[in-house]
């Protein structure tokens, strides 16, 4: 059964140096929050997984918590780069980050793959390109059936991983709806998970086509409302455009970043 | 209303034409995004939008600000996972077009979205990679490029094939097993090229009203083949530009 705690406490509890950690949202439902408070936290080398990391791994990246970063699209979705990313790997600032890169359809079926108890998830994919010669996680594989050339990617099974919900209710049941990306396919491949949710509600009234966790597959739920800022929680709230544009110049500057860093963390300039 | 219009306009207009009515097409972010809603205004109401998001069918009222804007999953026929999205629509081929950006382009139509420069280790840009591409690229039944035109982004051969196109010339897609046709139409600021039947090079096949062939050749970071016919691109309409000023001014 989930447990229901404070966002300090789950992450406290769950989230561990050394850890795979995986924050997934798919430009909606981005858990935010939880990333902040991973870096409130001074977590240190972990693994960060992400099929899109965007600006809250920017902030991770920037403030020193990932070793490595096994993603397919990097970016601030429709303002530009990632520069706490891109200076990472560029000129290691501040600490060396190692990548590890796929694409998304890579990505989204070693999440199936992790979900579903398998080694290995088969696509048609990545045939021509140069990313195979990059990246140690993609190896041929023939079908034994046919003898078509495949592609072979292993499960991802993230030592957390971590999304944000509308809602649940106060045993820890889960309801998201809107774009869902691959945040259920991420909790069930973690060997914990931890759902931040707008709200906890005495009982979750049916939506057509939401997704919705059991608790018993969840670890822990925190209450966060607007945990998703400046992304968007469909029902709760719009994206604050402005918020991604922003991020652009602080993220650009070490300085401005440092800055940044210092305010999130309470450390006095 | 004055007739008179941007190279970026006319670069939209061109993208969007390509798109016919009835076709489905997996959009990218950024410029496609933008055609492909054009078109759905202009002469292809049946336009199927697929968002990598998972939004099937999206109808939105105004340009998204990403591939996974909220006014895409409200007005999407159907709101699907990632995983489906790839492996039940994409991969088995079931999506006319591909339409797509890039970094940097090379003469086969090859697409880098990764690194500039020859280390990937010690990259001069490091670039936001993937996403979706290689397999929007691998699968559709065709792929639609659309880009500004010089010779940083128009390279002889690109540093990191992210997305495969034609590979070194004719017949490489066919080697490899890829189902769809690959690059068929680069449509930029300047002009629009495709691949020649015989050796898949892209060539130069129209120019934009007032382009002329030398700025086109000099924006070019290879050595340009130009088609025996190479016509005008019809410059675009007053109900053109007016549903594409509409339509960016709703999204401002």
């Amino acid at each position: 059964m989930a447990e229901l705690l404070s966002l300090e406490e789950a992450v406290a509890r769950l989230v561990h140096d050394g850890d795979t950690v995986a924050l997934e949202g798919f430009t909606h439902l981005i858990p935010v929050a939880a990333g902040q408070e991973i870096i409130r936290q001074r977590r240190r080398d972990l693994t960060l997984v992400r099929m899109t990391p965007d600006i809250v791994y920017d902030q991770l990246i920037g403030a020193g918590c990932a070793r490595k970063l096994i993603f397919s699209w990097g970016g601030n979705p429709g303002v530009g780069s990632l520069h706490r990313f891109r200076d990472a790997v560029q000129h290691e600032w501040p600490v060396p980050l190692e990548i590890e890169e796929h694409s998304h359809a890579g990505m989204a079926n070693r999440y199936v793959a992790g979900a579903s108890g398998l080694p290995f998830a088969v696509l048609r994919g990545y045939t021509g390109t140069d990313l195979p010669a990059q990246t140690e996680t993609i190896k041929p594989i023939t079908c034994p059936f046919t003898g078509e050339k495949l592609t072979a990617v292993p499960a991802l099974n993230p030592d957390v991983s971590i999304i944000h919900a509308q809602r649940a209710d106060r045993s820890g049941n889960v309801q998201m709806w809107g774009i869902t990306g691959v945040q259920k396919e991420a909790v069930l491949a973690a060997k914990r998970s931890l759902v931040t949710v707008e709200e906890i509600v005495d009982e979750l009234a049916p939506r057509p086509g939401a997704v919705v966790l059991p608790a018993w597959v969840v670890t822990a739920v925190a209450e966060v409302p607007g945990g998703a800022k400046p992304s968007y929680a469909a029902g709760y709230y719009e994206r604050d455009n402005a918020a991604y544009q922003a991020w652009d110049k602080i993220g650009r500057d070490r300085e401005e970043f440092t800055k940044w860093l210092n305010e999130l963390t309470g450390v006095k300039a | 209303m004055s007739n008179r219009y941007s190279a970026d306009e006319m670069m939209s207009v061109a993208a969007a034409r390509a798109l016919g009515d009835g076709m489905s097409c997996f959009v990218g972010i950024g410029l496609p995004s933008k055609a492909a809603n054009l078109a759905r205004r202009a002469h292809a109401p049946n336009l199927t939008l697929i968002y990598e998001s998972g939004c099937l069918g999206a109808k939105p009222s105004r340009l998204p600000l990403s591939i996974g804007d909220g006014e895409l999953a409200d007005t999407a026929d159907a709101v699907i996972s990632v995983p489906e999205v790839f492996n039940y629509w994409l991969q088995p081929g079931r999506i006319d077009v591909g339409f797509l950006g890039a970094a940097q382009l090379d003469k086969f139509g090859n697409i880098n979205t990764t690194v500039i420069g020859s280390d990937y280790h010690d990259p001069k840009v490091r670039l936001p990679g993937a996403g979706g591409a290689p397999e929007i690229a691998a699968s559709c039944g065709e792929v639609f490029i659309v880009l500004r035109q010089n010779p940083r982004a128009f390279v002889e051969k690109v540093d990191f094939v992210t997305s495969f196109g034609h590979g070194t010339g004719k017949g490489d897609r066919e080697k490899l097993g890829l189902p769809g046709r690959g690059p068929t139409l680069v449509v930029t600021d300047l002009g629009l090229l495709r691949p020649d039947p015989e050796t898949a090079e892209l060539t130069l096949t129209q120019l934009h009203p007032g382009v002329d062939l030398d700025s086109a050749i000099a924006a070019t970071g290879w050595k340009l083949k130009v088609s025996d016919d190479l016509e005008t691109t019809p410059a675009p309409t007053e109900q053109e530009l007016t549903l594409l000023r509409d339509l960016e001014k709703a999204s401002a």
